[in-house]
């Protein structure tokens, strides 16, 4: 019999994998065979479905019963008991802290209530090693419909009156960008993906190359008839080796389609997509320097402008744009900008993906309308503190961002007000902290990862971060005086103010924003130090709740 | 194979729409109709599998695609299993007992097609007490 009556889903990305799921898509092939059940169930890969805290996560359709934490041992319940006599495994299923139901549907279980998924559309849904699912989901439509039935500037003006604003962390409006591409007199233009994803803690461009590789290429390709480019590059760090494999089977698949290469959809419209590696440097995500370091120069930046968009890729016009800010396109082309419009707020449409980790309890990806607060990702999605603690900071836009307290927590969040109270959007990392965490032991941290990055092109930057970094060491082991805060303080907004390129520009601000809204640890542990007092600050000197 | 229009990459689209069909986005609540197939062991053992099966099949080919085939446990009639049921959005639900694959054609023509429940194969229970 041929007709597939039952999918078995199971997550086959990185988090899972961590978690075994591999022997669990063994065992429940091995089992499914051996039983006789394997023509009308079919198993299928996908990628994160981003409550990687549950994970591996399994999911039968259609009756659409999500099961968490499935290891191994269990496929032959899974098999057995749901497959064959179609009854629930029960301690599967998802269970909320301190209740004893468990929930069984995806869409009822808290963490996925109040999300809502454009960029992430895909991923737990598609095979993404199969073009055919992709397509099967509507995908290339947005291309085939863009390049044979829309004018370049039909398609930049849709982008445009989308209000979609770049996802990479600087939140540039990407219908002008490509329309500024566009405009520049040139026979040839070239088109970036940025999957460079340096942020500590940060996992959403992985997430999504590896759960929807497909849905970045057409966009690519969109673009590339947009600006009037034939040729796409994706630069990609090499310690994504299951995103970038993902990636060469779906370019391979869309070349042999047609979907890539020469006269797609038999207009005369030719483009085609090359990968390159990084080497894992922050700095590298930084567009000018991510162009030098394609052109197999050093990755630093330069100076800004002319902008690559005017001057880039060997000095060609380029546009650079990161993996989310792509995976939006194909449907805004396909549903009209209107729809897009109506998700989010006045200044920032649509959803952003934000990567939980930290001290919080449902670690895992998220997606959600732009205007949510704080609040509710942390609470209502991320299920609170682990362990019951009380909640001190959150850390939005990595090393570049700043802390968010308490008082702030209901901020909703979009572009201009994480700016507005000292922290920004950047490109999706949250990382949350506890009553345990000692703030300057925070700022240390994030110092430290940026003082290694630091590329030493600039001297405020290659210096100021060390000095940074060695002044805090001196708070932390208990060496300092008032006046060095002053100093440091000093310091960070002469590095800020001083250096050439974002990293440097931003790098003080974890300190900056600490010092303003944790002063009293600052100078407990200048005036104090062998005193700890209060809410068990100290505790957690030399560490924080993730890994660097 | 290359794809040269819109209308070629449609034709790929519904060749292969079979392999995505039984998924949800989980993006909330799906208007489709219901068919429950009991599967317990009496259930299997009176055919509940083949059943299942010739559901899927008869819907495939009459491509019939608002419908949404569920495996469930007991439910509780093991004198006249295979036992299904049948619920469309905004009626109460319907139950049949001893449904052989040969009465999946019946069911499926008159129930999901028409709207007309099949009245000798329903099996008298008072649902708000089952
Ligand atoms: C230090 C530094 C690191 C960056 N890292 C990334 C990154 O990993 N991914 C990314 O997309 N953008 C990164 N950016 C932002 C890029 O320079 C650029 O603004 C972005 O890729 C543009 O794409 P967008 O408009 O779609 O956001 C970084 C910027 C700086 C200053």
């Amino acid at each position: 019999m041929a007709i597939t009556r039952t999918n078995i889903m199971i997550c086959v990305g990185t988090g899972c994998l961590a978690t075994e799921s591999e022997k669990v898509l063994k065992n429940l092939e091995l089992i499914l065979k051996a039983r006789g059940y394997d023509k009308e169930v079919k198993i299928i890969k996908t990628g994160c479905f981003g409550f990687c805290e549950q994970g591996p996560i399994v999911k039968i359709e259609p009756e659409n019963v999500f099961y968490v934490r499935v290891g191994p041992k269990d496929a032959k319940d899974i098999i057995d008991e749901h497959i064959i006599k179609g009854r629930r495994v029960e301690r599967l299923l998802y269970k909320e802290p301190f209740q004893n139901e468990g929930i069984d549907k995806q869409e009822n279980i808290p963490f996925y209530k109040k999300q809502l998924r454009v960029a992430l559309r895909n991923c737990g849904l598609v095979n993404p090693e199969d073009i055919y699912e992709y397509i099967a989901l509507g995908g290339y439509e947005a291309l085939g419909k863009a390049i044979t039935k829309m004018s370049r500037d039909e398609v930049i003006d849709t982008v445009k009156k989308s209000c979609l604003r770049g996802r990479g962390g600087g939140g540039f409006p990407t219908g002008v960008k490509w329309e500024i591409a566009k405009a520049q007199e040139s026979q040839v233009k070239f088109i970036i993906c940025n999957a460079d994803e340096g942020d500590p803690g940060a996992f959403m461009d992985r997430s999504i190359l590896e759960g929807d590789p497909h849905s970045v290429l057409e966009a690519m390709a969109i673009g590339g008839y947009a600006i009037g480019s034939d040729k796409g590059i994706i630069y990609i760090r090499a310690e994504y080796p299951l995103a970038i494999s993902r990636l060469k089977t779906a370019i391979s698949q869309a070349r042999e389609l047609g979907l890539l290469g020469k006269n797609i959809f038999d207009t005369d419209f030719n483009f085609d997509i090359d990968i390159k590696y990084g080497a894992g440097a922050f700095v590298c995500g930084e567009e000018t320097a991510l162009i030098n370091s394609c052109e197999g120069k050093r990755g630093e930046p330069n100076y800004k402008p002319p902008y690559p968009a005017q001057e880039g890729y060997w000095g060609h016009p380029t546009c650079v744009n990161n993996v989310e800010t792509f995976a939006n396109i194909p449907s805004i082309i396909t549903k009209g900008p209107e729809w897009f419009t109506s998700m989010g707020t006045e200044n920032s449409k649509g959803t952003k993906v934000f990567a939980l980790a930290g001290k919080i309890n449902n670690v895992g990806l998220v997606e959600v309308p732009m205007g949510i607060t704080l609040r509710e990702i942390i609470y209502d999605i991320g299920g609170g503190i682990q362990g019951g603690k009380k909640f001190k900071a959150v850390q939005t836009g990595g090393p570049s961002g700043g802390v968010i307290t308490e008082n702030e927590l209901d901020t909703p969040i979009d572009y201009d007000s994480l700016t507005g109270i000292g922290s920004m959007m950047g490109s999706g990392g949250m990382i949350v902290m506890d009553e345990t965490d000692n703030m300057v032991n925070i700022a240390k941290f994030y110092l430290e990862f940026t003082m290694d990055e630091s590329c030493g092109r600039c001297t405020p930057c290659r210096i100021g971060t060390k000095r940074l970094y060695e002044m805090l060491n001196k708070i932390t082991s208990g060496k300092a005086t008032m006046a060095d805060l002053d100093a440091m303080k000093q310091l960070s907004y002469m590095v800020k103010d001083g250096s050439l390129c974002g990293l440097g520009q931003t790098a003080p601000n974890p300190i900056i924003s600490t010092m303003k809204h944790f002063w009293n640890e600052y100078v407990a542990l200048v005036t104090d130090y062998d005193n700890p007092q209060g809410e068990g600050k100290y505790e957690a000197k030399n560490k924080i709740g993730i890994e660097s | 194979m290359k794809i040269k229009s819109l209308d070629e990459l449609q034709k790929i689209r519904e060749d292969h729409a079979n392999k995505v069909k039984l998924r949800d986005s989980g993006n909330g609540e799906s208007d489709k109709i219901e068919v429950l197939i009991g599967m317990a062991t009496c259930g299997i053992s009176s055919g509940a599998r083949e059943t299942l099966n010739a559901f899927i099949e008869e819907l495939d080919h009459k491509k019939i695609d608002n419908v949404k085939v569920v495996t469930v446990g007991c439910i509780g009639y093991c004198h006249s299993e295979p036992i299904v049921q049948i619920n469309i959005p905004g009626q109460s639900p319907v139950l049949y007992g001893n449904v052989k694959k040969d009465k999946v054609q019946i069911i499926l023509d008159q129930h999901i097609v028409q709207g007309k429940p099949v009245d000798n194969l329903i099996l008298k229970v008072d649902f708000e007490r089952a």
